[in-house]
């Protein structure tokens, strides 16, 4: 016989409480008297007891759960050989616990299991699905390739959802047809011209629609005085050779990249990537810089940006821009990258936040440098002011730490002599 | 739900009507069977299982009368040849009676006797049962699965008199080991049998109506299982002609043309192995929106039948005529009456085995219908004698060939013909089924010293060159 295992209640006017955690796992022997499960209510944390023996067959209200009702079944007991009846249990208490709180609840929850609360499916779920993998089985992808069929428009009728020989196929049959019914809402008037999407195009669509539904984006801005910056710029240039290999003309936006790039030394939690329940420490500092191309745009990326010395910054980013813009980077100068860096001071934007580039958990939006009134002392004067924003990914990067990095990044750009070194 | 009401009633007890119910009673729905002869059908009884239990026994047969190479000395080996049929029947009652504990272990009822349907009273369908006890009883289900299965196909003039001509049937409760058989049709079972009396010492005559035997097969593999027949000294007929039996004392005789003329040919025993028709009489399918096409019950690609609520799977309801097909065909049936996803059963996945000796096994299409179907084909070859563990077991003849899709690397086909073939096959079954390229396959690492090699190396044999050959 199977007996559901239930919520008790601790006190009379107990109504609802939250399983810290459970001592037993599926399987295990239960005997009378022995503590199966810890509950907490606002008032104390108390042991729950098997009152039968049997074997915890399932257990229906995993760790970490709050809000569970009295008399809700939180498990059930079978006996040996017996399998779990599919009506035990009705699980209406599982309200998923709300991710990312477990900063409260942590220092007094005894419960060390902390890796249980990070599991609630809702952010588990929606960080596995979009990271752009296809499943699909082997054959299909070679035909897919073949015939230059996009995977990602497919939907898969194989297990799992997976995408097999037939479907492509059937993709392969109905042809480009689609652009008709891409854009079938009534609002859109007839006359509108529907033109197809690039592959770029695609694929920024379905990236920044990644970013902006699962990343919890959260914004700091500063304004920044640059007034020593151009000043140093103006010096650095002038030394340079008039031609030749060793020439080099700076930009300011090569220097906001070295300021970027030595403030994400000095403040590393920046330089970080989410993972389910883990956050990713990148090794190097590697900085994407957004340039605008054609129809779309792309992120070359420089590579140990804090090793490098302004000339060779700036030297890197000439290259990148100009292949850049003829298409002409490889896979490698633009897949990865630990940080971002936007700028749109050449359309003279006064303020703007941009979108985080997953797998990274920053980026950093740099407008126009423009003279503001400053306030010096006590007296107002004026001065080159540019207003910059981060981005920043909140499940691992939290607002605190990304103000610290804005702290630091204004420093070091309004005293720019670090960036020689 | 009382001991008469059902979800699904299930007619037929073979490897697809018990497979279905079991697959029921997983899923929850209240299902029975009704089964008029023995749980587990023909497979089980008089046909896959008993075959290979004998199958065993010529096998060993043959080892005896082969020792030397391995260093043996047997005086006067010898068998009972009814403890070797005695034991086929003892194998048979084990498995029926596995089957019957598994469906009373899944609470499954079980009524002896020949159901069909009568009509329906509005809500469910009814099913009347003879029963082999006496007395009638009657079943209503919400759906219904015929899964009656076939019997031997009878040529005019080739009928089991009880003597002289077997069926199948007589031809695995022989009463006697004949001297001198003849099998007429070489599908399968006529070659399984031919195999078998063969190897037991009858001199055997194997004739079909094709130009080669085991005419589903790839042509090379008919080839290599002709010549090897033949060394074993079984003499072969193709493209061959019957006149009519005619029945002495003690034996037939009978002419047979063939391409090289007419011969009349004398034997003790005759196997009729030339078809089955399923059994679809005396089930009721006369008031009902149900077709039979050449004795087999018309379905779609999910085993519905033209009414709704009734399906037909396994023998009954068409090629390819295996347990298998109709195991997978009761699963996919019973699932989509459970409601979960579900998709059609592709025939190009599905294996088949011959049990003779060399075996024979194969999935998808042989290189001939690769080609006719418009494939621009990679083909792949590696013979037993480049096998090590062939070599060192005694059996160095046999061959295994693939066949690719050259655009795609898709594995169309693959062939086999050797010791063991009906064990490995499932590997390139499942490469099939996973739509695996010989990408994959090449990267597949097989154990040494394995016969199953083979089939790895007759993968790299259509792209880059066997190693070992």
């Amino acid at each position: 016989m199977a007996f559901d295992i239930l919520m008790p209640a601790l006190s009379p006017t107990m109504t609802e409480g939250k399983l810290l955690r459970w001592l037993k796992k599926e399987g295990d022997t239960i005997s009378a008297g022995q503590v199966i499960a810890e509950i907490e209510t606002d008032k104390a944390t108390m042991e729950v007891e098997a009152v039968d023996e049997g074997i915890l067959g399932k257990i229906f209200v995993p760790e970490g759960t709050e809000g569970v009702a009295v008399n809700t079944p939180i498990a059930v007991l079978i006996e040996e050989g017996e399998a779990v009846p599919d009506q035990a249990g009705t699980p209406k208490a599982t309200t998923p616990q709300k991710p990312a709180e477990a900063a409260p609840a942590a220092p007094k929850a005894a419960a060390a299991p902390s890796s249980q609360k990070a599991a609630p499916v809702p952010a588990a779920q929606s960080a596995g699905t979009p990271t752009g993998r296809i499943i699909a089985s082997p054959l299909a992808k070679r035909i897919a390739k073949e015939v230059s069929i996009d995977l990602t428009d497919l939907k898969g009728s194989g297990p799992n959802g997976r995408i097999v020989k037939r479907d492509v196929e059937a993709a392969k049959t109905k042809g480009p047809a689609k652009p008709v019914t891409a854009t079938a809402t009534a609002t859109v008037p007839a006359e509108a011209e529907i033109v197809p999407m690039s592959s770029m195009r695609k694929v920024i669509a379905r990236r920044l629609t990644e970013a902006k539904t699962t990343i919890p984006h959260f914004y700091v801005s500063v304004d920044v005085q640059l007034d020593a910056l151009l000043s140093l710029r103006h010096q650095l240039n002038a030394a340079s050779p008039a031609e030749g290999d060793d020439a080099f003309k700076l930009s300011v936006n090569d220097m906001l990249i070295k300021a970027a790039a030595i403030t994400l030394r000095r403040v590393p939690g920046l330089n970080v990537s989410y993972a389910p329940d883990a956050v990713v420490h990148y090794p190097s500092v590697d900085i994407s810089i957004a340039v605008s191309i054609p129809d779309g745009l792309i992120t070359p990326i420089i590579r140990n940006v804090d090793k490098k010395s302004l000339r060779e910054i700036s030297n890197e980013m000439k290259d990148l821009v100009a292949r850049a813009r003829v298409g002409k980077l490889k896979p490698e100068e633009f897949q990865g990258g630990s940080f971002s860096i936007s700028n749109m001071g050449m359309y003279g934007i006064s303020a703007f936040s941009a979108i985080i580039n997953p797998p990274q958990a920053g980026i950093l939006a740099v407008a126009a440098g423009e003279k503001r009134p400053v306030v010096k002392g006590d007296s107002l004067a004026i001065g080159t002011v540019m207003t910059a924003t981060i981005s920043v990914d909140h499940r691992v990067i939290d607002g605190a730490l990304a103000a610290q990095w804005m702290s630091v990044f204004r420093s070091v750009v309004e005293s720019p002599i670090s960036l020689v070194v | 739900m009382s001991t008469t009401d059902f979800d699904l009633v299930v007619i037929g007890g073979g490897p697809g009507g018990y497979v279905a119910a079991l697959r029921a009673a997983q899923l929850k729905l209240s299902v029975a069977v009704v089964e008029g002869n023995h749980l587990g059908g023909i497979c089980l009884n008089w046909g896959c299982i008993p075959t290979k239990a004998l199958l065993r026994a010529s096998e060993i047969n043959h080892l005896l009368h082969d020792l030397e190479q391995f260093g043996f000395a047997v005086d006067n080996p010898r068998f009972d040849f009814e403890k070797v049929v005695a034991r086929s029947r003892a194998v048979s009652g084990q498995l029926s009676g596995g089957v019957a504990h598994l469906l009373k272990k899944a609470r499954v009822p079980v009524f002896n006797g020949f159901g069909k349907l009568s009509g329906n009273d509005g809500k469910k369908r009814k099913i009347a049962v003879t029963l082999n006890d006496g007395g009638t009883t009657e079943l209503k289900a919400a759906h219904v699965i015929l899964a009656t299965g076939a019997r031997a196909r009878v040529l005019p003039g080739l009928e089991p008199d009880g003597k002289f001509v077997w069926s199948y049937r007589e031809a695995l409760v022989p009463d006697i080991l004949p001297r001198r058989l003849l099998v007429i049709g070489s599908g399968a079972i006529g070659t399984e049998f031919a195999s078998f009396y063969r190897n037991m010492g009858s001199e055997v005559t194997l004739i079909e109506v094709a130009d080669r035997i085991l005419p589903v097969e790839d042509e090379e593999i008919s080839k290599l299982a002709h010549t090897a027949f033949e060394k074993q000294g079984m003499k072969i007929l193709t493209s061959a002609k019957l006149g009519p039996l005619s029945k002495g004392k003690e034996d037939v005789t009978v002419e047979v043309t063939t391409a090289r003329g007419t011969e009349k040919l004398t034997f003790d025993r005759v196997i009729s192995a030339v078809g089955i028709v399923g059994n679809v009489e005396k089930l009721g399918l006369d008031n009902t929106k149900i077709e039979v096409d050449r004795t087999h019950i018309k379905t779609d690609h999910l085993c519905k039948t033209g009414e709704p609520g009734v399906y037909a799977i396994g023998d009954v309801a068409g090629a390819p005529w295996l347990a298998h097909k109709a195991s997978h065909e009761a699963v996919m049936c019973v699932e989509a009456i459970a409601g979960l996803p579900v998709h059609p059963i592709d025939i190009t996945k599905i294996p088949g085995c011959t049990y003779c000796r060399p075996q024979v096994a194969s999935v998808g299409y042989t290189e001939a219908k690769a080609k006719a179907a418009g494939y621009q084909v990679r083909v792949g070859r590696f013979p037993f004698i480049g096998n090590g563990k062939a070599i060192a077991m005694g059996e160095p003849e046999g061959l295994v060939k693939t066949v690719f899709d050259a655009r795609t690397g898709e594995l169309l086909g693959a062939h086999m013909i050797g010791a063991e073939v009906t064990e490995m096959i499932q590997g390139y079954v499942i490469a099939r089924t996973g739509e695996l390229t010989e990408a994959e396959l090449k990267e597949t690492i097989f154990p040494h010293p394995t016969i199953s090699e083979s089939m790895h190396e007759a993968v790299l044999a259509a792209y880059d060159g066997a190693l070992h050959f």
